[in-house]
Formats: C-alpha cells, structure tokens, sequence
C-alpha cells in the first residue's frame, strides 16, 4: 500500500509536466490506491462469493463443483422462505413508520425555536449509539416481568405483553427498536427537503386561505416527494439488511419466529460452516434488495408519469 | 413555508386585534413546545432509564414497580466494568481497529475523491453503491476464508481489513460530494503556475477540504465504532472489539442488569459525545450522503 501511495504523485508529476496544455487526464493516480483497496475487499469477495455459491463448500471438507444445486436447494428449503416472508413483514413496517414518524418530525424540526441544534443532535442519538448497546437495554426494557415496558402499559390499563418472549409480538417488537432507531434518518433527509422548498407556493396559499393540513398536503408533500422518496429507499436498503438488533435481541427465536434471510445466512454460514448454501443465500439476498429497489424506482416512474398525464 | 410563516401579522397587520395576534402566537408556541417535547422524549427517556439501570443495585433493578432514581447510587457497577482486565484490552482492540481502519480509508479514499470529482467520473461511484447495498455477512464469508488461509485469524488484522469495507465507502462519498463544491479556480491557477497535481492536491485543495476530511472522519470512526457482524464472525477471545464484548457479556450476566446496563453505556458513550459535540458534521455528512445515495 505504502509503495502504491509514493509512486503515485511521481507518477502524477511525469505526465503532467510535457502534456501541460493538453490536461491530460492524469487524475487517475489519486484513485489508484482506493482501487485497489475496492478491488480487494468488495470486489473480490463479490467475484469468490459467486464461485462458492456453485459448490459444495463446507469448513474441513473438500469442496465439489455442484453448479445450481445451491440455488436449486433454496426453492425448497423452508427455513429460507420462511425468511423471506419475516424479511418481507419486517421490511414493509420497518419503512412505513418510520417514513411518517421522520416526516412529522421534520416538520416540527423546521420550525425555529430556542437549542435546535442540541436538540437536533438529542434527536439523533439513537441512530448513532452502538447497536449492540441499545438492543442489550431494550430487552432489559421488554422483559415480561421486571421490564418498564410492561410497567408503562400497566399505567394506561393495558395488560402485560411478551414482547419479543412471543412469536406474535417479536417482529412488530423489533419493528419497534428499528423505528425508533433510524426516524431520525427519515427526519433528516426530509428536513433537507424542507429546507429547499420555496416560499412562493405558500405566499399565494395564504393569501388563498389554505388551511394548515391543505397547505401540508398539497404543497409541502408533493414537493418533498423526492426526499421522502430517496429516504423510503434507503430505510428499504437497511431494513432489510438489518442484523444487529435482531441477532443481539433475539438471535431469531423464539423459535425461528424472527429469522430473516440475514440471521439464516448468519447461521447457515457461521453456525453450520456450509459456506457454499450460504454463499447463494448472500448472491440471492443482494438480488433480492436491488430487485426491491428497482421495483421502487419503476413505481416512482409510474407515479411521476401519471401525474404528469393528470397535468398536475 | 411553515406553520410559523402564517404570522397573522403577514396578512394584514391593521385589520387584526393586536391581542388576537399574541394569544395566538403564545398557543402556537406551546404547541411548537409540546411537539417537540413529544418528538425527542423517545430518545431522551430511552437514554436517561439506560443511565438508571446502570447505576442501580440489583434489588432496585429488579423492583417493581420500577425505581427511576435509585436512593443509593451503584457507581460500582463501573468500577466494576472497568476493573476487569479483559475490558480494557477490548477497550483497546476497538481503539486499534477503529482507529487503524479510519486512517487507511482517510489515506487512500480522501485523494479518490480528489481524483473522482476531478475527472467527473461518477459511474465509478456505482462501486460505492453497489457497497452500500451489500449486506456485510456477504463480505465475510470469503474474506474469513482468505484470512483463515492467510493465517491471520487471531489477530486484529482480519477486523482492520475487513472495518475498510465499511470506513472506505463512506470517505470516497463524502469526499466526492466535498470536493465537487470546491472551487477549482484556485487549482487551475496553481497548474499554471507550474504546479504538478500531486502539489496541487496537497497544497490548495486538501487544506481548503479540511471541513470534509473532518465529516468523513467522524462518521467512519462511529460506523466503524459501533460495528458487530464482523466481529462475532473474526474476534476471537483476545481480538474482541468493544460490541462483540458486550454481546458476549449478555449470555454470561444473563441477570446482572446493572454492570451489563453500564458496559452498554461505557460502550457507545464516545459516540454519543461525538453525535452531541459534532451534530452539525454529522447532519451535513448524513444528508449529503443521503441524498446523493438515491
């Protein structure tokens, strides 16, 4: 690395000094070094990933060119659709509400009172304190008997629950954790789209006599629809990738009620060592989530054409 | 543009009751108050009963209903934490790991970003996309293999290596973004002055980037801080980072809620000073890499 980065300014220096007038493009010793770097640690991963996929690849066993077979094992493997479908629930809550907790959020923020920016970075803390840290003291707080979850229900009337302790309440629970963690994500971006907007629209809306709710919904959410956009995509990115929390929680259980693809890939990968099932699992997983995002895009497509059909 | 804009005052200022005016801005305040009390409560509740757990005894811990404030404060339940020999040398593996991981992607993403702005090649940067998408298990099962091979599990070099894919990303991005909105006039007049790029880089654009290099570090150091996957995956009992530590220390103190609760807190309290102290970078650094990212 270190001789990468010496003979790249000298490098840099010799073709620029004849062709002066010409700029050639001599930018590229810069990038070398992060190349390399890219090179061997995300695309040599991706490229070795999808050669394992093909074989039977497990720890301390020879390993045997099978082809599909990997792929093919995943239509009928239950534990892996059982997955999807968990990912999938928890994916769609895991964007939803946070979209729309963040969004009012961002309209409170946009407001200017007294130690916003501390209170800003209050607001923000959740999606910055350690993961692992935060779900260590949520399962303090959803432990059935002694937690203050519970405790809080009990002072509105609502009996105890189980929390993540119950295969029907785990996801949502979780959903819980992961809202809580990454609105502020959602607020922020809205926020910069907010903060974009100009003032004319709502000129002429006061003097028309909008209402708060009509000028918020036909004006400021129209125009922060592709802020809301981008933010919806990336909480789909992490919300289906997300790990930490559930693993440190409830490692999937109780039972595999809350397995999603990325804590099976964990356990078929790190648990049984089958490296090469778990090497597809990864290639069908990566797949998974550009195909969602893709189906996101086409939507907003959809949405922009007909409203540009409707002539709005 | 907001609620606040509808001064009443805007509309007509001589037609209204100037008392009018007044009482309904004091409920709009109280109303601005209430909401934003409503909005951070979550984060400002979570955090403070984290505090509490920590500093309570066992019989307050497990009392109920809850004691939020303890008659007796457990300050020995840091003490405790931070005794223990092996929290400090997993105290150190995280400041090896994170700080190791930080200043190679500082060193070879700060002039790839240099480089991208410069030549407008933004299709290089689908690469960084094509990283944030992956999910990191994807990562690890080659590499794991590549380090058993190489024979440097066991030590912290697999965990440096393996913190770049996360702090190498978020540097290239943040500095592509930087050095897009520096002016290249400067640079321009230095080339014909003679100087070579690299001097260029080194002298005018680097110094003028310091704000961007500051944003790109903080958040490589917390994302790279706070990360766990790979940990469980690499660490071994003497190589464990700080996350990996606590995660272990559940199963362990399945019920000792106070010395765990302040293992918790010791751990993501660098973070959260920084979230505090460098909200504004942090802001600027999440938005812009956020709102290019789609």
């Amino acid at each position: 690395m270190s001789a990468l980065t010496q003979s790249a300014p000298a490098a840099a220096q010799s073709d620029a000094a004849p062709e002066k007038e010409l700029r050639p493009p001599s930018y590229w010793p810069f990038v070398v070094p992060a190349l390399v770097v890219v090179l061997a640690i995300i695309i040599f991963p991706w490229v070795f990933t999808i050669w394992m996929s093909l074989n039977e690849w497990k720890v301390g066993a020879p390993t045997t060119f099978v082809g599909i077979s990997n792929y093919l094992r995943l239509t009928s493997d239950p534990r892996f659709l059982e997955a999807v479908g968990h990912t999938m629930v928890y994916t769609v809550l895991s964007v939803v509400l946070p979209l729309i907790l963040g969004t009012l959020s961002a309209v409170v923020f946009h407001q200017k009172f007294a130690g916003r920016g501390f209170l800003r970075g209050i607001f923000i803390m959740p999606m910055m304190a350690t993961p692992v840290a935060i779900a260590l003291v949520w399962t303090m707080m959803f432990h059935p008997q002694l937690g203050v979850l519970n405790y809080l229900l009990s002072l509105v009337g609502i009996p105890a629950q189980l929390w993540v302790f119950h295969p029907a309440t785990v996801i949502p629970s979780l959903v819980l954790v992961e809202t809580w963690q990454w609105t502020p994500l959602v607020m922020l971006i809205v926020l910069g789209g907010l903060a974009a907007i100009p003032t004319e629209p709502y000129e002429s809306a006061q003097i028309d006599g909008a209402s708060f709710w009509q000028v918020f919904r036909f004006i400021t959410l129209p125009l922060i629809m592709p802020f809301l956009f981008i933010a919806g995509m990336i909480r789909m990115i992490d919300a289906v990738k997300s790990f930490d929390i559930i693993f440190a929680i409830t490692q999937g259980g109780p039972g595999s009620a809350s397995e999603t693809i990325n804590i099976y890939l964990y356990s078929v990968a790190f648990t049984y060592y089958d490296l090469g099932y778990g090497s597809a699992i990864a290639v069908v997983f990566f797949l998974l989530i550009v195909a969602l995002a893709a189906v996101m895009l086409y939507a907003r497509q959809r949405m922009l054409w007909t409203e540009i059909a409707r002539g709005a | 543009m907001t609620p606040s804009q509808f001064k009443p005052s805007q509309i007509e200022p001589s037609q209204i009751n100037p008392s009018q005016i007044n009482l309904r801005q004091i409920v709009g305040q109280i109303g601005l108050w209430l909401s934003v009390l409503v909005i951070v409560s979550p984060a400002i509740l979570f955090f403070l009963w984290m505090a509490s757990l920590s500093l309570k005894f066992e019989v307050d811990n497990a009392a109920y209903p809850p004691v939020f404030i303890p008659e007796h404060f457990a300050w020995k339940n840091y003490a405790d934490v931070l005794a223990s020999n092996r929290f400090l040398t997993y105290f150190v593996n995280s400041l090896i790991v994170t700080g190791s991981a930080t200043a190679l992607a500082l060193l070879v993403g700060v002039p790839a970003g240099y480089g991208i702005a410069r030549m407008a090649a933004h299709k290089s940067a689908i690469v960084i996309l094509i990283a944030r998408i992956t999910p990191g298990l994807s990562y690890l099962i080659p590499l794991f293999l590549l380090f058993q091979w190489l024979g440097l599990l066991g030590t912290l070099v697999p965990q440096i290596i393996i913190h770049l894919v996360v702090t190498v990303p978020i540097v290239i991005w943040i500095m592509i973004g930087y050095f897009e909105t520096t002016p290249m006039e400067l640079e321009e007049a230095a080339l014909i002055d003679g100087a070579g790029r690299w001097q260029v880089f080194r002298h005018v654009a680097l110094p003028i980037a310091r704000p961007g290099i500051a944003v790109a570090f903080i958040l490589a150091v917390i994302f790279s801080w706070n990360n766990f996957v790979f940990g469980i995956v690499l660490a071994g009992r003497e190589t464990r980072t700080l996350p990996v530590a606590v995660y272990n220390m559940i199963s362990f103190d399945q019920l000792s809620w106070g010395p765990l609760a302040a293992a918790a807190l010791i751990v993501t309290f660098p973070v959260l000073l920084l979230t505090v102290l460098a909200q504004r970078q942090i802001v600027a650094g999440l938005t812009a890499g956020a709102v290019k990212g789609g």
